[in-house]
């Protein structure tokens, strides 16, 4: 069966006054159909960058230098990106970090909701409004014929994360991506939230792409977990099997370093080391090699890509789990 | 909307006291004795005394400022010894054509800067963005009064294109009945179309020199802002709901970006009623600005503190019906205060 | 502390670099205040004295920018002048610094009413159109040079007096300052020894972006019969001299006055942004 969305070998740089950025090298991954995909990282690795590539909204510095993105079988970046234009926020949507900033702060928010039915749908006057009250409803808002005219900025945080995902519903795309969606809000409106985009994604089968420095999250959350490192994906496969054997050293720091359950903070470990400058001429294979405890010569060496077991994916030369190429 | 347009006249009550203090205050550090100025060379030093008397300079300086206030309120606001006309009456029959000019000169700055600004601020870097920027710097190191010789010179004596630079109205056209005050509307309602065209003519030269100054501070506002609206959260948000480039543009941005715009918009018209003056002086306008020139040359001060009084409060008036515009744009303006 | 010199000597490299107008500038400031030193010992004739040629000759070998109405030489007045138009803007920029700068620390360290009655003052300033409170004011004073730069001074105190009031404000809570504090410093110490001298590279951009207009304001007042009295070498008062002769054709008497007046705002203006965009690089726009 083919993937609703596959990124295929997507390499992306940003030029820069002070050089050249490799923001992501030879990335690829895939998402089923309703299924639900974690892609985490510290910040800085390029998972926004690779979710802006695939909607097609990264900066005008950033130039897609190779690979593909396909959607359902269409090949997204095919004329320029044009193929994209009609299906961004209605097959594909978004919602961000930060949802009190990421909302037009002088638009009331259901004409907000309605600007994106009055762009992708025929619905028009009443009927659009009567669907974005519908849509607030749907987000669990209570009373939305009152919030329809509210502000953004007389709504609580996880009020405006609840808009900003029926913006992205509104339309009832085949795939969310959701970009930290819990950061800048509440702790205890983190879960709400995160059950809400749960829900909804079973509820209308849609697939789910989130984005997430936490690999707690991921776990609660995904059926399957891509790992990043400085613009590389180092480790794809299916949560459950990603914690118990992690393959990648950087995984396996990450998990080590993610609490399961209460435990004490000095049994986390961290990670030592920071991420490479992207911009440097001489970045070896495996960036990951400058912080990792299991380097050797051969890490100079062009990376490899290693299978562990099906579905769980490796770019390393010393995987620590058994694999085969 | 009414509790928030009246809370926005009280917060004006401040400035117009403050404005009124000042006026006064400048009318009594006229040089020398006000009254012996008041009663001329030949004035005896009795004459000097009843003038003193007649104009309350004999009583405490609080009891003066109430005469003073209750003058204004009468609309006492002395006599122009130049033209021997209550001074009210002389601004008020002046300040048609200075409103008329510094209108014209704002309208055009903003049709010129605002989008100059967006297609500089959508475009980094470009030559338009420099273009931009070199007019944001240029334009307001231009001296307004040398700007608009240059522009007399050039096309009026060089090219012949412009009328001569002296006023309102060729002195062969007839001004229009007054209904306005403005020629260029007042002659459309009388519907006699040479007026207008003569008119329009004159007010061209005046208005492009003026609205070359106030363009810079407005253009260099709509980019920077604009700028920054583009690099908000909110535009991706909108860009990644697939919402139409022009949706975006403007419906998104450019509505956020008005928002500092408006607030420079008083330093705006501080500029602008400033620079009105040395305009009118260059153009011989008839506006209360040259009126004011003519009466300091004269060293005939009534008309002067009059003028001051009237430009503050137009600006006091001016810069309330911004807030109120504001407090209509921004939703946020119903709950702060 | 060498390394904060050098990243400033690499930014101010890199603002040169971006922006080569900003060198002419400075290069060109250097003239001005050159011209205004030393300007009456280079200027070719008697700036003051009539008939060192033929009254209103264009532009020639022996006066490269003409003569006036009365046959003065317009390059050496306009030379002349330089001393004038500099000193009156930065008399009228020093006194509204230092006054603005003091009241605007005043006010933001400690607050309260002394907070209220500054910020009552400057909004009162506010309030007028500031080119026509100056002119009330030189028309109330009295029509004299030092009341030009009285005027000038006074409309130029509340942009002082918001900077200085913006920053120490913050300051007033920054951890040096709540140090200094604990160790038993008095809190006029703490203003003048922590708060004032952290104000002034903010107050020097405020600077140099002021001049400019100051010039302008000073010329504008000269050019509508203020301050300024002929026979007075001063550029806005030549430009008014030569106003009446443009229409019939001796552009010379007002272009060069003005065009000198207008890369002197220029030069200021152009120096003052590449100023703030060292000091503060995030403003730079």
């Amino acid at each position: 069966m083919n993937p609703l969305l596959s990124v295929e070998n997507l390499s992306l740089e940003f030029r820069t006054r002070s050089g050249i950025v490799r923001a992501l090298e030879n990335v690829s991954l895939q998402l089923p159909e309703g299924g639900s995909l974690g892609l985490v990282g510290e910040s800085g690795s390029g998972k926004s960058v690779l979710s802006f590539a695939v909607l097609g909204i990264q900066d005008a510095a950033a130039k897609i230098t190779g690979g593909a993105i396909r959607f359902a079988g269409n090949d997204l970046l095919a004329d320029g990106g044009s193929a994209m234009k009609n299906m961004r926020g209605r097959e594909l949507a978004m919602i961000f970090q930060n949802p009190r900033v990421a909302l037009n702060p002088i638009r009331q928010v259901g004409q907000q909701i309605e600007d994106v039915l009055l762009r992708h749908t025929a619905l028009r006057g009443a009927a659009a409004r009567a669907r974005a009250i519908e849509c607030l409803s749907d987000v669990r808002i209570p009373d939305p014929e009152r919030r329809y005219t509210a502000y953004p900025f007389e709504l609580s945080g996880g009020m405006c994360q609840r808009v900003m995902i029926a913006i992205a519903l509104a339309c009832k795309p085949r795939l969310l991506i959701a970009d930290e969606p819990t950061t800048g809000l509440d702790v205890t409106t983190q879960a709400a939230i995160m059950r809400l985009i749960r829900d909804l994604g079973r509820e209308k089968g849609m697939a789910t792409l989130l984005i997430t420095h936490d690999l707690g999250l991921a776990r609660d959350f995904c059926d399957n977990i891509a790992v990043m490192h400085a613009g590389h994906i180092v480790e794809v496969g299916a949560t459950e099997t990603l914690f118990r054997v992690p393959a990648h050293p950087y995984t396996a720091q990450l998990v080590r370093a993610t609490p399961v359950g209460q435990e004490r903070l000095e049994a986390l470990a961290s990670i030592p080391g920071n991420l490479p400058d992207l911009r440097r001429s001489d970045l070896p294979p495996c960036r990951f090699s400058e912080r990792c405890e299991l380097r050797s010569a051969t890490c100079a060496t062009p990376l490899p890509t290693l299978t562990a077991s099906a579905g769980h994916v490796v770019a390393c030369h010393h995987p620590q789990a058994r694999t085969s190429s | 909307m009414i509790s928030t347009i009246l809370k926005r006249l009280l917060g004006a009550i401040p400035n117009l006291i403050g404005v009124v203090v000042v006026t006064f205050l400048l009318t009594r550090a006229l040089p020398g004795d006000p009254a012996a100025f008041f009663a001329g060379a030949s004035g005896t030093a009795e004459a000097v005394e009843e003038i003193r008397k007649k104009l309350g300079l004999d009583k405490s300086l609080p009891e003066q400022f109430i005469v003073y206030v209750r003058d204004l309120a009468r609309g006492d606001w002395g006599m122009s010894h130049a033209t021997g006309q209550s001074v009210l009456t002389e601004l008020t029959t002046r300040l048609p054509a200075s409103l008329e000019l510094t209108l014209a000169a704002l309208f055009l700055a903003v049709i010129v800067a605002i989008p100059l600004g967006i297609l500089a601020a959508t475009r980094p870097g470009s030559w338009i963005d420099h273009l931009c920027r070199g007019i944001a710097t240029a334009g307001v190191s231009l001296p307004t009064f040398f700007t608009g010789l240059l522009l007399a010179y050039v096309f009026y004596f060089l090219l012949g294109w412009a009328p001569a630079p002296l006023g309102r109205l060729d002195p062969y056209l007839s001004a229009p009945a007054q209904v306005t005050g403005f020629y260029l509307i007042d002659s459309l309602i009388a519907r006699d179309f040479a007026v207008f065209v003569g008119a329009l003519k004159q007010l061209i030269l005046p208005t492009v020199t003026l609205a070359l100054f106030v363009l810079a501070p407005l253009a260099r506002m709509t980019r920077a802002s604009m700028l920054g609206v583009l690099s908000a959260d909110f535009i991706r948000t909108a860009r990644a709901s697939g919402l139409a480039p022009r949706t975006v543009l403007f419906t998104y941005a450019f509505r956020n970006a008005l928002l500092p715009v408006m607030t420079t918009l008083g330093m705006v018209f501080s500029f602008l009623l400033g620079s009105n003056v040395l305009v009118e002086k260059v153009f011989a306008w008839p506006g209360i600005g040259s009126f004011a020139i003519e009466a300091l040359v004269a060293s005939d001060y009534a008309p002067v503190q009059g003028f001051v009084l009237s430009m503050a409060l137009l600006y006091v008036l001016l810069n309330l019906s911004i807030d109120i515009a504001y407090g209509f744009v921004d939703p946020r303006m119903k709950i702060e205060n | 502390m060498t390394s904060v010199w050098q990243k400033r000597l690499q930014t101010l490299r890199y603002v040169v670099g971006e922006n080569p107008l900003s060198l002419a500038a400075f290069l060109l400031f250097a003239a001005f205040v050159l011209l205004a030193l030393v300007g009456p010992s280079i200027a070719p004739f008697d700036a003051l004295a009539s008939n060192v040629g033929a009254p209103l000759s264009p532009p020639s070998l022996a006066h490269w920018f003409g003569t006036d109405s009365l046959g003065r030489d317009i390059l050496s007045r306009v030379i002349i002048a330089t001393r004038l138009d500099l000193g009156i803007a930065v008399a009228a920029v020093g006194i509204s610094c230092i006054l603005g700068g003091l009241a605007g620390a005043f006010a933001g360290y400690f607050g309260g009413w002394t907070d209220r009655i500054v910020g009552r003052l400057s909004d009162t300033i506010m309030a007028f159109p500031l080119f026509v409170l100056a002119m009330g004011i030189v028309a109330a004073l009295g029509n004299t040079v030092a009341n030009i730069v009285i005027a000038t001074a006074v409309i130029n105190l509340p942009f002082y007096i918001r900077v200085a009031r913006a920053e120490s404000s913050v300051l007033r809570n920054a951890g040096f300052v709540e140090a200094a504090r604990l160790a038993g410093n008095s809190e006029v110490r703490l203003l003048f020894h922590h708060i004032i001298p952290n104000i002034l590279p903010p107050m020097t951009v405020q600077i140099s972006l002021n001049m400019g207009w100051a010039i302008l304001n000073a010329a504008g007042l000269s050019f509508i019969g203020l301050g300024v009295r002929p026979p007075a070498a001063e550029w806005g008062i030549m430009v008014a001299e030569g106003a009446q002769y443009i229409v019939s054709g001796e552009w010379w008497i007002a272009l060069f006055p003005g065009a000198v007046l207008m890369l002197a705002v220029f030069c200021f203006n152009l120096l003052g942004d590449s100023l703030r965009d060292l000091v503060d690089p995030r403003r730079r726009t």
